[in-house]
């Protein structure tokens, strides 16, 4: 990664912090800095994007502002994710459009909801968005099959792609100075268990400093709230696609059938859990927050918020002259969902997810 | 806003470890307590906010000390760091109620490190804070809140009135307000006066101007003069401190622990004049390290330089500021301003000396020289591998040993030599009591908890009559 004035800040925090090393019980970043004594602007980036923010580095800091050194070590990492996330997007010029995160979220949500009510007008009699649709296909009566497919197999796709050309790039940007070394199988096993149980947010069991200097699991079980609801609400439209693809079944389906158990569950833990991380963000100590990235973090909360609270909605009207509209809104949101996802906050489990396999695989050195 | 016209149970002076145990121990027993705390919210906690670990004493390993540590070790170590200059019942007290410190400290929110790691080897006889002391400080302030404790920060304590032992108020300067806090009983925590450059210059001249304070500035020390000057007992050297050598480039106060540079037992020290002045090599470093902030403060300007080279860069911790680098030893003297020839003399002469062995980085092995004015006894290799680095070495002041003498009740003593009525105090400012000069990682925090426990306890029993 490029030397920027966040990097050469985050430089001078690493070299007093590897004098003092009060921190090392934290997390895996201070072990994983004591393996160096010089920071490559790499090793940089790869320490920020395995520190998650638990913010007990800050509030245990004896040298944390007003001391002169001004160390803020969570606040300056966050910049430096975010250069990260910036300076590795695919296509690189898109990398730009972490400047204004939160605008762009919330634009692109706007606008897709507005094609996509737009195109359902456009394509079928207008009728058909106010009037109650049941029995199989419902859905497809308002949107077409092959519109609702396509789009969305082409943004996610595209997503898919960016993201994984992001990673690429993200792997060899922060390769130690000795190079790449192979991926075996027990780091890689190792970091999908920590990304699976996300062990990393709780402070080894005492807890991080979610609100303030005290200790507490609460952002750990929002993020868990969101994750699983996230996957259950992927799993749901999984099934939901085989149903149709391989079983002849075609949505909507019973309350009790499974697509519709995942996605409502799915549903609603998504939207408690970025509900409660909006909370949490809005409560906690702003000490060690980097308040220029907040916007693009709420957008992102909110756009998922949304997602699963329209999902929802259709779940309980969908028998009536409103899901049209619902359904339209509802895929509008997910389409700006794909859309922003390469160039939003969630390519932080991408990275994050490459920062505990390279700390896994450098434990293991 | 506070009531400055309450009768307050317990008045606590300071807001550090000691005053903090103190305060939580006397509400916990019931009494209504209030802390005055010279520092403002931000640095507040003295100098415990800058401490890692505290020693204790335990029959078996715990989840966060390995093997045991028993009294008679204790006892000994501490034996031989203060030369004997102790008063072994308190110390043996102390040394015995430090088995419930961890457990005192666990129970109000403090979360130790398990006792794999640590950086300093001391896992089997010291605790390890997570995050060091200003996580400490901060669950200690959290619990005294849950307890219902008024805490004025930006406080400071400016007399306390005594009449015949026994102490009736204290005039603070509130942000600034002259008030007085009326209370029935008092505990002195306010630490010592290492902070305070002019009573250091009373005994050690100009060189004061040249120490560097590691912890807070607020240790001015001024609770402890108000304290000797209305007749009470005193106790310890007022000369004698503990300090350590610092970078020379740290801020002149509240620099913390990260200062502390440890390459001394694998480098070469000489002073100003470009001489050798104490064997590097001497012992294990966490017991020696103590030693060479009173070193520095005794050469020329207080400044001494630790020469090393490539070969020895990895087997101390990194520094804050970067070692000067040179690759040879003559533009290393220019860098450092010492006189080259005189340097690169020195470094042949020492290189010349020394003897072949085994290194081994931490423990004492039989790498040493012969035939030196001053020996270097082990970890003794040749500086020959360039590039060379040098550091500049100044002495880092961590506290002053001068203090009130109390009683194993925590009680403080009158000059008359009876304890006072109502005056109690615990850590730095009576640390004198136990160590007479020398120092014991971690047995700051130790004193401070153990007495600010029974300050606590005995202050509420008092007011409770
Ligand atoms: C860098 C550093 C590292 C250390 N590491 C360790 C360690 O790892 N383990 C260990 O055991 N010890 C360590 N020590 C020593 C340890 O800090 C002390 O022994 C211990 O903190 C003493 O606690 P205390 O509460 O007595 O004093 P302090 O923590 O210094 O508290 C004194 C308090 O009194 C306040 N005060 C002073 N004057 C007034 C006044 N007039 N009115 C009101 N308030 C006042 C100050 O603001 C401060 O809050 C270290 C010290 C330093 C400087
Ligand atoms: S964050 Fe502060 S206390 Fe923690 S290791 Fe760094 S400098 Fe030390
Ligand atoms: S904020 Fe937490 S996770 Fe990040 S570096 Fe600090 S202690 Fe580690």
């Amino acid at each position: 990664m490029s030397e920027t004035e966040a990097t050469i800040e985050v430089r001078r925090q690493m070299e007093i912090c590897n004098a003092c090393r009060y921190c090392e019980g934290y997390c895996a970043v201070f072990p994983a800095m004591t393996l160096r004594r010089e920071f490559t602007t790499g090793d940089l980036t790869h320490l920020a994007n395995l520190c998650h923010s638990c913010k007990g580095c800050y509030h245990a800091c004896q040298y944390a502002p007003p001391h002169p050194f001004g160390i803020n070590v969570p606040e300056t990492f966050a910049t430096i994710r975010a250069e990260s996330y910036a300076e590795y997007a695919w296509p690189a010029p898109m990398g730009r459009v972490f400047e204004r995160n939160g605008t762009l979220v919330t634009l692109a949500a706007f606008l897709s909801v507005t094609l996509v009510l737009l195109l359902t007008m456009a394509l079928q009699d207008p009728a058909i968005l106010y009037t109650a649709q049941t029995g199989t296909g419902a859905f497809f009566r308002v949107i077409p099959y092959w519109l609702m497919v396509g789009l969305a197999s082409l943004s996610f796709g595209y997503a898919l792609f960016a993201m994984g050309m992001g990673a690429v790039r993200y792997w060899r940007g922060t390769a130690p100075g000795a190079g790449q070394k192979p991926i075996t199988v027990a780091p890689v096993a190792e970091a999908a268990l920590d990304i699976l149980t996300l062990r990393n947010l709780g402070g080894g069991g005492h807890g991080c400093n979610d609100l303030d200097d005290s200790f507490a699991q609460t952002r750990r079980w929002f993020h868990h709230a969101m994750f699983y609801g996230f996957m259950l609400c992927f799993a749901a439209t999984t099934t939901g696609a085989f149903y149709h693809h391989f079983m002849g079944w075609k949505s909507p389906h019973a309350f009790l059938s499974l697509p519709v158990q995942l996605g409502s569950w799915g549903g609603a833990l998504l939207c408690l859990g970025t509900a409660g991380l909006l909370w949490v963000k809005t409560v906690t100590d702003p000490g060690p927050v980097a308040k220029r990235l907040l916007g693009g973090e709420y957008a992102m909360l909110a756009l998922l918020f949304l997602i699963g609270a329209t999902g929802l909605l259709l779940l309980v009207i969908r028998h009536t002259g409103a899901m049209g509209v619902m359904l339209a809104i509802h895929l509008g949101l997910v389409l700006a969902f794909f859309l922003v996802m390469p160039y939003s906050k969630m390519v932080h489990g991408v990275y994050r997810g490459l920062a505990l396999l390279r700390n896994a695989q450098e434990k293991r050195a | 806003m506070v009531d400055f016209a309450r009768l307050w149970d317990v008045l606590v002076v300071g807001g550090g470890n000691a005053a903090l145990s103190a305060a939580i121990t006397a509400a916990q027993a019931g009494a209504s307590v209030i802390i005055a705390e010279h520092a403002p919210k931000a640095m507040r906690g003295g100098n415990s906010r800058h401490t890692r670990n505290l020693r204790a004493l335990h029959p078996k390993p715990t989840d966060v000390l390995t093997e045991s540590y028993l009294e008679e070790e204790y006892w000994d170590d501490l034996l031989r760091v203060t030369g004997g200059r102790t008063d072994e019942g308190l110390a043996r007290m102390c040394i015995r109620a430090s088995e419930h410190a961890p457990g005192f400290l666990r129970d109000c929110g403090v979360v130790f490190q398990p006792s794999l790691s640590g950086t300093l080897s001391l896992s089997r006889t010291n605790a390890f804070f997570l995050g060091g002391g200003k996580a400490l400080v901060n669950a200690l302030y959290r619990t005294a809140e849950k307890l219902g404790i008024t805490i004025l920060y930006d406080t400071e304590v400016q007399h306390i009135a005594i009449e015949d032992g026994f102490a009736r108020e204290a005039i603070v300067s509130w942000r600034g307000f002259p008030e007085r806090i009326r209370c029935k009983a008092i505990i002195a925590s306010a630490g010592g006066f290492q902070a305070n450059r002019e009573w250091l210059r009373e005994y050690w001249g100009d060189a004061a101007d040249n120490f560097q304070i590691r912890g807070t500035p607020y240790a001015q020390g001024r609770v402890l003069k108000d304290m000797l000057a209305n007749g009470v007992q005193e106790v310890g050297d007022a000369t004698q401190f503990h300090a350590v050598a610092n970078d020379a480039r740290a801020p002149m106060e509240d620099g913390g622990l990260a200062m502390r540079l440890d390459c001394v037992p694998f480098s070469i020290v000489v002073n100003k004049d470009v001489e050798r002045f104490y064997d590097e090599g001497e012992d294990v470093w966490p017991k020696r390290y103590a030693i060479w902030g009173r070193l520095i403060a005794q050469q020329r300007d207080q400044r001494a330089f630790a020469i090393t080279d490539s070969q020895a860069l990895h087997n101390y911790l990194p520094s804050v500021f970067p070692p000067m680098k040179a690759d040879s030893i003559g533009e290393l003297a220019g860098l450092l301003g010492l006189d080259a020839a005189k340097l690169e003399g020195v470094v042949a002469e020492y290189n010349a000396a020394v003897q072949p062995g085994t290194f081994h980085g931490n423990k004492l092995d039989d790498c040493r020289t012969e035939g030196l004015a001053i020996p270097k006894s082990h970890w003794a290799r040749r500086i020959d591998q360039p590039p060379f680095y040098g550091h500049p070495l100044a002495p880092g002041i961590t506290f002053t040993f001068l203090g009130v003498k109390v009683n194993e009740r925590a009680r403080v003593m009158m000059a008359d030599g009876k304890p006072s009525g109502n005056i109690f105090a615990s850590g730095e400012i009576m640390a004198g009591n136990i160590l007479g000069q020398g120092y014991l990682a971690g047995f700051g925090m130790t004193i401070g908890t153990v007495f600010g426990r029974i300050a606590g306890e005995e202050a509420s029993k008092l007011v409770r009559n």
